[in-house]
Formats: C-alpha cells, structure tokens, sequence
C-alpha cells in the first residue's frame, strides 16, 4: 500500500496542520509516513500545499509528482495542482471556494467544508472537515485515531479548541454517509 | 504500535541529535530552508549551554572555533551561501586540529541563488572549502532518523579525530517530517548536563593553565618548517581516517547490471526508481555513500565489467568526480542531473536506465 496524497489551499486554511494530523496519525498507527511542506515565500490569497506519503513499506521519495488524492480548499490551487493529479486519484475539493468543470475525467468528491465549518461556528476548522471527510472516503487511517492525535497536540486548558475540531472531524466522517 | 517515535523536521532532529550528544554552545545567523535548527537551539538548548544568535555569518563560526578551543561540543549551522561566508572560519578551525560540527542545508545556487532543494556544495564541502590542504569529514543523511543518529556520530567524531564535522543534507531532508525514534547513540554520557564522555581526553583545550604548561591553539605556523609539519600531522589524520570512516549503503548490488549512485534526498527519490523497475524484473541496484568524505571506495570494487553506473545529483557532475576516481575505467559511468531547484523524478530516471540499458 502506498498513499500520496497533496492538500493545498490558502495560507491561514489550515492545510500544514491538516497534513501533520494526517502524519501523526499514519505513525500512531505504526505506518511510513513522510510529510514535506512549500517552505516557499507564500502571499496570503495564493497557494500552500503539503505533501503527505503513507506506505506499509520504506518510502522513497517524500517529494510527490502524482498524487493519489488531493485535497483543494481553494480555486489558486485547484488551477495549480489538478494537473498532477494521477489517472485513477482522487479529488476530494472544497465546494465553497472553489469550482470544476463537471466533464473532466477524473473522479471528484466535493462538498463545502467552508460553509459547514462556519455552521460549526469557526471558519478555521474547514481543514478539519476536509480531514474527517477523507479518512471516511479512502479508510488508510482511522477517524479514531485523528482524534487521538488532537488530544496530544491540542493546547492544554483550551477545551473549546478541542471540542470544535472533534466536531468538525466528525461532522465530514458523516458527509460520506449522507 | 510503533512505541516512542515522534514526527519532526529533518531540520529538528539534527538539531536534537546535536543536545542529545552534549552541544552544550551553538552559534548562527538565520537562513532558510534551516532556519528551524536555529530555532530549535534558541528553546531547547538546556540552561547550562549557550545559544548565540550572531550578528553574521563570520561571527557565528568564528564563535564556535573560541568554543571549540575552550573544550565544549560546539555547533553552528547555515545554507549554502551562508556557509560560502564561513568558510575562512572552517579552514581555521581544519588548521588549528579542533572539533566542531557544521550543518549545510543546501539550497541553489550560486550566488543568493534560491531557497529551492539542492546539491551543488558538494565540491565547497569535500574538496576543503575554504583555504590550505584540509578536509571536513562529510556526513549525508538519507532520512530524517539518520539526520538525528549521524549529527551524534558527527560531534564523536570530532573529537576523536580533532576535525571539524559537516553535516550536508538539502532543503528537501531538512523540511520534511518522519517519524523518529529519539535513541541515544555510541558512547554518550549520562547526568543533567550531558558533558560529553571524551571530555577529560582534550588535554589540548584552553581550561586555564594554572598548574600545567599553558596550551596553545592557533593555526598560524611562522617558524621555518612549522607549518608543513603540522599539515603533515593533518595528512596523516586523514589517512587513517580515509581507511576507518567510510560509510555507505548497498541495495540488490550483488545481481543488478545498472547501479544508481546518489546520496542523500536523491538517493530516496532512486529507491522510489528502484522499487518500479525491480517489480518490473530490472535489475538496478544503489550505492549509497553516507560519508562523502572519506568518499567511500569499497562498494565500486566490483569484479563484473558489464556493471553499468548511473550518478544521480541535484547538482551538475560534482560526485560523479568522485565515482570516477573510485571506479577508475573499470565499467562504464553515466550521469543525470538537476540543480537550480530541479530535482531528477523517479519517471527521468527510469527513462535514462532504459536509455543505457539499450546502448551495448
């Protein structure tokens, strides 16, 4: 097995701690696991992306030239990286702020992550929905275990943080359902 | 469950690795796509050491040859135009026998060049750098476990050997994250504040001369004769070195008839290659070097003439020298580059194995 997935979107979207989540969680369930960010100078507005690899094997290569799935929470990086995309990937896409062309070959899955993380109540979460969503969809890490990861790296003494990035976890495991 | 790995940088675990094995000073000036050891220094350094943000590049070296000469484990770290500056200080260090531990991260170049991955300080890191006859001992680390385990090795051997150690790895091994297990390596010594275990064997450091004949360093050599003395007592350091520290990994070498040489970055990007072309029944192999230098030399005694080698760099024919001189015409050397922020993909790669593979 072995998953490369890119998740680009917006500065401020979230899309690096995304990716570190998705990691962690991949090393807490004794997966490889690489992550390698843009380190680029990046303007607010444009384009930042991460690239997370998952193998049951040693990974080659962190830097990722087709990607099994990517995750795009805006319309700059659509443009930007559904090029790279490979024949038979995934594009799970962020329906508030970005838009496709219904013919094209590949497979899409999109919903609004913006517009349900504002119904959550923080805009900031979108990323989160986008996570839960995700691991719903492709099942190589467990919703149970991104949760696990959240509890270790969310700030001490800020329950609400907790709380809403778990709802939004869970309110895009729901999405596939539904 | 995998127990006690954690995810961090590249940049990170060298870092890490540098307080695990007793870096008790650190100097250096800001530069991507490193700046998260400098970082990482400014926290965690424990309170007994020092961290030094220095007003440049100069001051940060020439900080850590003072350190180095006062008997502590000394570090500074930058990216290749800043490591261009402190190349005067790294040849002092060379002359004067001290230890220290240097980190490039490298970036494109020449010039200010980019912040893009690259491999093209090879030559500055091999071939001495700065000024006279001396050499680094060169450590690339292939992933971010081996940027934590080498960065120990690198300050155990420098002290052993009294050398100045350099870490080479590139923007892509220093930003990415893997999974690392945080195990103490070698001879490491316990207690609050790690003094390391070869400590008490630097009868050379300047410790205060009260009771014993004062030490002197210094690697200016006026008297007749002086100086090519000691750049023999550096010569042969670097021969028994050259025969005891050569460092490398082989993979499918014993059947394969296309070797891919790379180091570093590059060399994970050919095991993604290679992991392709053998499930398709070719057989490649890889050599590995992990010291630069000594540049190692066993791995291309190979009995078989129809091997065919293929050097992989992100850089334009720097190690390729070094291949050559180590295969010495016995099989036939090609070569594949990038540099500038380009960077060979698995797909060049596999494309170029094909077009050797057909030449006889």
């Amino acid at each position: 097995m072995i998953e490369r997935i890119i998740i680009a979107g917006s500065g401020g979207q979230g899309v690096m701690l995304l990716g570190k989540v998705l990691a962690q969680t991949a090393m807490l369930e004794g997966k490889q696991v690489t992550w390698f960010p843009a380190y680029g100078p990046e303007v607010r507005g444009g384009t930042s992306h991460c690239m997370v690899t998952i193998s049951d094997q040693e990974i080659g290569s962190p830097y990722i030239t087709r990607a099994d799935t990517l995750i795009i929470l805006n319309n700059p990086s659509l443009e930007r990286f559904k090029g790279m995309i490979s024949s038979k990937g995934l594009l799970i896409l962020n329906s508030s702020l970005a838009k496709i062309d219904a013919d094209t070959k590949i497979k899409i899955l999109q919903f609004p992550f913006t517009d349900i993380a504002i119904k959550l109540g923080n805009i900031k979460v979108a990323n989160m929905v986008a996570l839960g969503y995700y691991a719903q969809v492709k099942k190589i890490i467990k919703v149970k275990n991104i949760l696990k990861v959240f509890k270790s790296i969310a700030p001490a003494g800020n329950l609400k943080i907790l709380e809403v990035n778990q709802q939004a976890l869970e309110e895009g495991a729901r999405l596939n359902h539904g | 469950m995998v127990k006690a790995k954690i995810l961090i940088s590249g940049n990170e675990a060298i870092a890490q690795g540098a307080i695990q094995a007793g870096c008790s000073f650190y100097a250096g000036y800001p530069i991507t796509p490193q700046n998260e050891i400098i970082a990482y220094m400014a926290k965690q350094m424990p309170k007994k050491g020092v961290f030094i943000q220095a007003e440049s590049e100069l001051a940060a070296i020439n900080m850590v040859y003072g350190a180095s000469a006062a008997g502590v484990r000394a570090m500074t770290s930058s990216s290749s135009p800043g490591i261009s500056l402190k190349q005067e200080g790294i040849s002092y260090i060379a002359g004067a026998r001290l230890p220290a531990v240097i980190v490039n991260i490298m970036r494109g170049g020449p010039g200010l060049g980019n912040i893009a991955p690259a491999q093209s300080d090879y030559f500055q890191a091999t071939r001495g750098g700065g000024h006279g006859d001396y050499h680094l001992i060169v450590l690339a680390p292939g992933s971010v476990q081996e940027a934590y385990d080498l960065t120990q090795l690198s300050f155990d051997l420098a002290d052993k050997y009294r050398i100045p150690v350099m870490i080479l790895g590139d923007g892509i091994l220093g930003q990415m994250m893997e999974p690392v297990r945080l195990s103490v390596l070698g001879s490491r010594c316990s207690g609050k504040h790690q003094v390391p275990s070869t400590q008490h064997l630097k009868d050379w450091a300047l410790t205060g001369c009260k009771g014993r004949k004062p030490n002197i360093v210094k690697s200016f050599f006026l008297r007749e004769g002086a100086l090519e003395e000691a750049n023999l007592k550096l010569q042969r350091n670097y021969e028994i070195i050259r025969k005891k520290e050569e460092r490398f990994e082989c993979l499918f070498t014993s059947d394969a008839k296309v070797i891919l040489v790379a180091y570093g970055t590059m060399a994970r990007i050919a095991k993604s290659a290679i992991s392709q072309l053998r499930s398709a029944g070719k057989k490649v192999g890889l050599i590995r070097p992990v010291s630069l230098w000594p540049f190692p030399q066993k791995p291309f005694n190979l009995k078989n003439k129809n091997v065919k080698y293929l050097v992989l760099e992100m850089s334009y024919g720097q190690m390729l020298e070094d291949v050559k001189l180590a295969v010495c015409g016995r099989q036939r050397i090609e070569f594949l580059g990038r540099s500038g922020g380009g960077v060979p993909n698995e797909q060049q790669i596999i494309d170029k194995i094909r077009i050797i593979s057909e030449k006889s």
